[in-house]
């Protein structure tokens, strides 16, 4: 059951969930700012559109396709 | 360091496990890979939500026990740097890897098409939810509206459904006439039958589509026309999709001919490429029965086994008729071209609305004038939309294919020493 850190939040979520799932359990499900300012969240769910792309452990990788681990520092503001 | 591949695989859904499978006793070294974390594709995904049923799990274990099958999780393809060569990231390091030979698997992904407020925080994909509620995503007593086409809806209202969700709302584009044809073709394909009963939903409606997602920061509404009347629906998720597309990206960077937006193959499920062959529903959508015997065929045809490969002909066609059937029921509605406004989004990397695309001649010349595609998805979602809207065939992709660490692309400075 891994522990991880949301935007400075401690979260603690099942095994087996995806960063994206992370972002909705322990926040407001958005995942990053566009070029204009909007907020997004994640769209495909697939590892296509990258609109959930976040930082983790301080490397940008894609919220769907990332699984939750023990010590993850995850940021969606830059 | 680099990797040797008899035999590559990119994607492990099924139809990359099913080559895997039947290639295994006659090749030496097989590698699998794909960008998620684990194997099963887009219909077979584990997780908190979610148990993969026991035909793909005994299939996955199979794979995974042939000692000859190497497999690589959460990978991505960056480059094509030579022939018979790839360049692959995952979270820690890149590589090249060169093969004799390769079967894309690389699957399908869902039609997004711009709308007005479908850039908002609530608004997913059809499958994009399911997949998403399968990892976890919280949806317990959340009112849901679902709308796009195909059968992946009412998939993906059961496990929103299963996972406490209210589904309000069904919104189907095709026609009851349409669906009533496909309905009475299903006897042919009993298993199919069977399972469309079960995934029947009363909020189901036909000749319906969205026409905004309304909300200021996040989603709150959205407003769809139901048999030629306007109805808005209070809701905390939008899922909406078009049907799934084949991705053939990768095939296109590595020369494969295409036909009518898939990869085209023969009857051996080989590409127009020496040496590059092409299963499942890259090659055309049509569900996980035809990408399991798509896959099987490719496995045996690339070692060499002939025989077997022709004795799955006959289950190939079966499956192919039920995809036949399938996307004649669900072809969109040409309304659907005319959902944005000015102002919508079109390219959401970018954030490139609709007034800046029209006018422009084809895909190159608008990427050029307003950066739509040239953001981090590199035109998968735009391209696709602006391909339905316009009529624009985007262009081959050119590498990195997707975003890459510096340390990845240096790997390439090996190849041109070399
Ligand atoms: C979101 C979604 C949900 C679906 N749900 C259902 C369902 O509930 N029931 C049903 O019958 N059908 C469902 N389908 C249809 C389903 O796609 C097919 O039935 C079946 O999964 C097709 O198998 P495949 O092996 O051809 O492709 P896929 O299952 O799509 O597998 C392709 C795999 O390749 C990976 N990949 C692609 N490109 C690359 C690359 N360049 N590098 C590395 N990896 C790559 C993908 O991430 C994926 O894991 C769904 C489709 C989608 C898109
Ligand atoms: S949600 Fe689209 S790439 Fe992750």
């Amino acid at each position: 059951m891994p522990d991880l850190t949301l935007d400075g939040r401690p979260l603690h979520v099942a095994a087996g969930t995806s960063v994206a799932a992370a972002l909705a359990l322990g926040g407001d499900g958005c995942s990053r700012t566009s070029v204009s300012g909007q907020r997004r969240a994640p769209l495909c769910g697939m590892g296509i559109c990258q609109e959930c792309r976040v930082s983790i452990d301080g490397r940008r990788r894609l919220a769907c396709q990332t699984l939750c681990r023990d010590g993850m520092q995850v940021e969606t503001r830059p | 360091m680099n990797e040797h591949a008899n035999l590559l695989i990119i994607g492990a859904g099924p139809a990359g496990l099913s080559a895997a499978l039947a290639a295994a006793p006659r090749a030496k070294r097989i590698v699998l890979l794909d960008d998620n974390p684990l194997p099963g594709g887009q219909i077979w995904r584990d997780g908190p939500q979610a148990k993969v049923p026991g035909q793909a799990r005994r299939l996955r274990e199979q794979v995974l026990a042939c000692a000859n099958v190497h497999w690589h999780s959460s990978t991505r393809v960056i480059a094509n740097p030579a022939p018979n060569t790839l360049l692959l990231e995952n979270a820690e390091r890149g590589w090249q890897i060169d093969y004799d030979c390769v079967i894309l698997c690389t699957g399908a992904r869902e039609l997004l098409l711009p709308f007005p407020g479908w850039t908002l925080p609530g608004v997913t994909g059809a499958g994009g939810l399911q997949a998403l509620i399968k990892a976890g995503l919280p949806v317990r007593d959340q009112g849901i509206v679902i709308a796009g086409s195909g059968p992946l809806l009412l998939a993906s209202a059961a496990t929103a459904k299963s996972n406490g969700a209210r589904v309000l709302r069904i919104a189907e584009q095709a026609s009851p006439a349409a669906i009533a044809s496909f309905a009475a073709q299903l006897p042919r394909w009993p298993h199919k039958l069977l399972q469309s009963i079960s995934l029947f939903d009363r909020q189901y409606r036909s000749a319906s589509h969205v026409l905004a997602a309304l909300g200021r920061d996040r989603l709150e509404g959205v407003r769809l026309k139901q048999n030629g009347k306007v109805v808005e629906i209070a809701c905390d998720r939008l899922a909406c999709g078009f049907g799934l597309i084949p991705n053939i990206q990768l095939a296109q960077a590595l020369g494969c001919a295409v036909e009518r937006q898939a990869v085209a193959v023969d009857s051996w499920q080989a590409t127009s490429q020496p040496c590059v062959y092409a299963a499942g529903e890259c090659t055309g959508f049509g569900g996980s029965e035809r990408a399991l015997v798509e896959g099987a065929i490719a496995g045996h045809a690339a070692v060499g086994n002939r025989q077997a490969a022709q004795r799955l002909w006959h289950r190939r066609a079966r499956w192919q008729g039920f995809a036949n059937a399938l996307n004649t029921a669900f072809a969109l509605d040409p309304a659907l071209k005319s959902l944005a406004d000015s102002d919508t989004l079109v390219c959401r990397c970018e954030d490139v609305p609709y007034a800046a695309l029209t006018g422009h001649s084809d895909w190159r010349q608008a990427k050029l004038a307003s950066r739509c595609g040239m953001g981090a998805c590199q035109g998968r979602i735009c391209g696709a939309a602006t391909e339905h809207l316009f009529g624009w065939q985007p262009s081959a992709p050119r590498p990195p294919f997707s975003p890459a660490r510096i340390d990845t692309l240096l790997c390439l400075e090996h190849t041109r020493d070399a």
